[in-house]
């Protein structure tokens, strides 16, 4: 029945998913309505828009690409792009990887997965960085280490905080071994900015894991999460093949992470913007001075 | 035997006898004490670490314990650290540096231990915080991998000034296991896996990961550890002296440059 309707709307205004042959279950078109892969709840995707990619029933902050991150976080307009056209060559020659990436950049019209540059948050300067988990899990190959690393070197030059918005599977691997001197690289930056006594948010989105939980992603002075995200070290299903048994639904959440004391608050999405720009004021102003 | 595969090396390196640091601590430095605990959780038996001499300099060393026996292997966890040992490896190399001691560091690690305890103690930020205090410690580093160099377990003790490889060692972004079972869902393809990942020093010298490759006896360290023992000593001798002739700044620059080098991009 259900697919019967559904057939209707596909037919109605056309639809981008695949034909699935074992179309046993209702094939729903992925515009028309969102599952939550936390609760398993389904909404419609005009609600789920309407409440920032947030799931209405449990508060699961969903992916955003970072153009939207972008839209919904700095003041319009007032994004200066680094790297724009910095794209990976094949430094293990990994089979397929040239056509991997470049069926991506058709697809998600972005060149590798982060967007990096300077850009205000209510009229306040930074240097941002925004992952983008559409893009191969927003894995770390050579763009995503050089350009972070080019973006911390700007803001260490030019005497301006970061803020990274971060999401990622972790290394990548059809980079080998280059994708993990990356994390080495990145960090390597970060302590220069911190070095020069710069600040350097951290804002954790889903998922943030592997190679950049360990690096960049864990080493901000602040360190913010959004609500129901993944957050971890190890995969899941590595940690269960170990244990041998199942974990528990909230592990490796931010909530997890808030609890065992890895994250310095949870934020909503709509909060977000807001709680960037009182911080950077506050971070602009020296406490007490003791002695001039 | 440079021409030896990677799968074949893979064999090597595990074979039963590989000598592991318990047999080349002795061998290498004298008088090591070893120093216990992260002053936060515990002890990490996967990491040991202490002060020793080496041919009469003081100097702080930090190894990857994989054992050889169940007894070994249970006591250092099959090699595999969690945040406690890596918390630990940080404390130490920050009072290597209070004292002006350089820091060895001896890498021999399928990877961090992934482990309920593991994650809810931190173990991305406990490497994480290695990478970026390495990065910047103000005394020299030498690192060496003994066997298996697995993934940020290893980096977070690879930050440093010069990276060794035995000749047989090999160093990746996941096992070559791991790498099998995400791209073809099928672990036990790990020696095929092993053959295309681009892993053995000679690789890694290609790609600039890696320094120097320390070479082992004809059929593997295995076979004589006293000459291999040797071969590292005589190899982090002429490192020290090239690292001491250094100014600070200088040696800081440079080892900041070495892996901002790395990544293959075009703009």
């Amino acid at each position: 029945m259900l697919d019967d309707i559904f057939s209707v709307v596909r037919q109605r205004w056309g639809s981008s998913s695949p034909e699935r042959d074992d179309s046993k279950k209702p094939d729903i078109p992925k515009d028309l309505m969102f599952k939550c892969p936390r609760c398993g709840t389904v909404s419609f995707s005009e609600d789920f828009n309407l409440n920032g990619k947030v799931c209405p029933s449990c508060n699961y902050h969903s992916r955003l690409s970072a153009r939207e991150r972008l839209d919904i976080t700095i003041d319009k307009g007032s994004l200066q792009e680094f790297d724009k056209e910095m794209v990976s060559k094949n430094p293990i020659n990994f089979p397929d990887y040239e056509a991997k990436q470049q069926a991506l950049r058709a697809r998600t019209g972005l060149k590798d997965a982060v967007i990096t540059g300077t850009a205000k948050i209510r009229n306040k300067e930074i240097v941002i960085i925004v992952m983008d988990s559409h893009f191969l899990m927003a894995s770390m190959g050579s763009v995503v280490g050089e350009k972070i690393t080019r973006a911390f070197e700007y803001a260490t030059e030019h005497k301006l905080p970061v803020i990274a918005f971060t999401a990622s599977g972790g290394a990548r691997m059809q980079e080998g071994i280059v994708s993990l001197m990356q994390m080495a690289k990145t960090s390597g930056a970060v302590a220069r900015h911190s070095e020069a006594g710069l600040l350097y948010i951290t804002v954790m989105t889903d998922p943030t894991t592997g190679g950049v939980t360990a690096s960049f992603a864990s080493l901000g002075d602040i360190i913010i999460a959004e609500p129901k995200v993944l957050i971890g070290f190890a995969g899941r299903r590595v940690i269960e093949g170990t244990i041998r048994q199942k974990l528990p639904d909230e592990f490796q959440s931010a909530e997890f992470m808030l609890e065992n004391g890895f994250v310095d608050m949870i934020v909503e999405r709509k909060k977000m913007r807001r709680t960037l720009a009182h911080l950077l004021a506050l971070h602009e102003q020296k406490g007490g001075a003791f002695d001039e | 035997m440079s021409d030896t595969p990677a799968s074949k090396r893979l064999d090597i390196i595990r074979m039963k006898g590989r000598p592991t640091v318990n047999d080349y601590i002795p061998q290498i430095f004298d008088d090591f004490f070893e120093m216990h605990g992260d002053r936060l959780y515990g002890d990490d038996g996967a990491i040991k670490g202490g002060v020793a001499y080496f041919k009469g300099v003081p100097v702080t060393v930090i190894a990857q314990v994989k054992g050889r026996d169940l007894e070994e292997n249970k006591a250092s966890n099959f090699g595999m650290p969690h945040p406690e040992g890596y918390r630990k490896a940080l404390r130490l190399a920050k009072q290597a540096e209070k004292f002006h001691r350089p820091v060895i560091c001896l890498i021999d690690t399928a990877g961090a231990f992934c482990g309920v305890e593991a994650e809810q103690r931190g173990q991305g930020e406990a490497i994480a915080r290695d990478i970026m205090e390495f990065m910047t410690l103000k005394t020299p580093i030498i690192s060496i991998i003994l066997g298996e160099g697995g993934s940020g377990g290893a980096l977070a003790l690879g930050v440093c000034d010069e990276l060794a490889m035995l000749e047989n060692a090999i160093y990746s972004v996941i096992s070559p296991r791991g790498f099998a079972s995400l791209l073809w869902k099928d672990a036990s393809r790990e020696k095929e896996a092993a053959d295309i990942m681009k892993i053995t020093a000679e690789d890694l010298v290609s790609l600039k990961v890696c320094d120097h490759i320390i070479p082992e006896p004809a059929e593997g360290a295995h076979t004589d550890a006293e000459a291999t023992a040797a071969a590292i000593s005589e190899y982090i001798f002429g490192a020290l002296q090239r690292k001491f002739q250094k100014g600070l700044d200088e040696l800081l620059n440079e080892r900041y440059n070495k892996f901002r080098a790395i990544g293959e991009f075009t703009v």
